[in-house]
């Protein structure tokens, strides 16, 4: 793959994830305040709301995507070491799939089991 | 090829450290602190969909001194790793370069993420009837 059009759209996607997080960061951040010391019936009712579904979703699948491509660039600046630094980017390409993953199947789960 | 054993110059033992640059950096460190921090994230959610048992596990550690300090942490991380992130967007449309400009939006960075921040903390333990 040419390696400048690969920068070029982690950079776009970089930006564009970081648009859409701005407003969804003070939605999660507003859910996540009122939910302080709630009990677990509480949280899942927040979760079971399909218009909180789908932003949570939508959050966490940009917030894994962002990090994974911030967490990159810091890799790229400080590591040299050429195996380690493949090797360590695509640890976090895992990392950040299989997390997202996680709170993704976490999130259904509350939603059908609610 | 690997690190090599050419001295470098030195920078951060003899640079100034300016509002710029320690704004700069501290982007960096706050954004690896908020990726760190989707562990505690993937950790809730997780409890949450297993139940009473694991979610009131995490709670508790939340709730300790110790889990407060992490989230107030990550919290200011949060808010100020967002308003900065704000900031560097305005740069990318091409707004904001002239070095005033730079400096007053650096200020209002740090402002409003202390404000956000403790706002958010309010919030929260009003929310727990801590002022009712």
């Amino acid at each position: 793959m040419n390696p400048s059009k690969e920068v070029i759209k982690h950079w776009w996607v970089q930006r564009l994830t970081a648009v859409v997080l701005v407003p969804l960061t003070f939605w999660f951040v507003s859910s996540i305040a009122g939910l302080v010391g709630a009990d677990v019936n509480t949280v899942r009712g927040w979760v079971a709301n399909p218009i909180a579904l789908v932003l949570l979703l939508i959050t966490i699948f940009t917030v894994f995507h962002h990090a994974q491509l911030g967490v990159r660039v810091v890799l790229e600046d400080y590591v040299h070491a050429p195996w380690l630094k493949g090797f360590s980017i695509a640890l976090t390409k895992i990392l950040a799939v299989t997390l997202g993953t996680v709170c993704f199947v976490a999130v259904i789960t509350i939603f059908f089991t609610s | 090829m690997g690190t090599s054993d050419r001295p470098l110059s030195p920078h951060l033992q003899v640079y100034k450290l300016q509002l710029t640059s320690v704004l700069s950096i501290l982007h960096r460190i706050t954004g690896l602190a908020l990726a760190l921090g989707t562990l505690l994230l993937v950790w809730w959610l997780v409890a949450a969909a297993l139940g009473e048992g694991a979610f009131e596990i995490v709670q508790n550690i939340i709730a300790s001194w110790f889990g407060r300090v992490i989230l107030l942490g990550w919290s200011f991380s949060l808010f100020y790793h967002l308003c900065n992130g704000i900031r560097h967007l305005f740069w990318d449309i091409g707004l904001g370069f002239k070095l005033s400009a730079t400096y007053l939006s650096g200020w209002l960075v740090i402002t409003a993420s202390i404000v956000l921040t403790l706002g958010a903390w309010i919030w929260g333990y009003a929310s727990m009837g801590a002022f009712s």
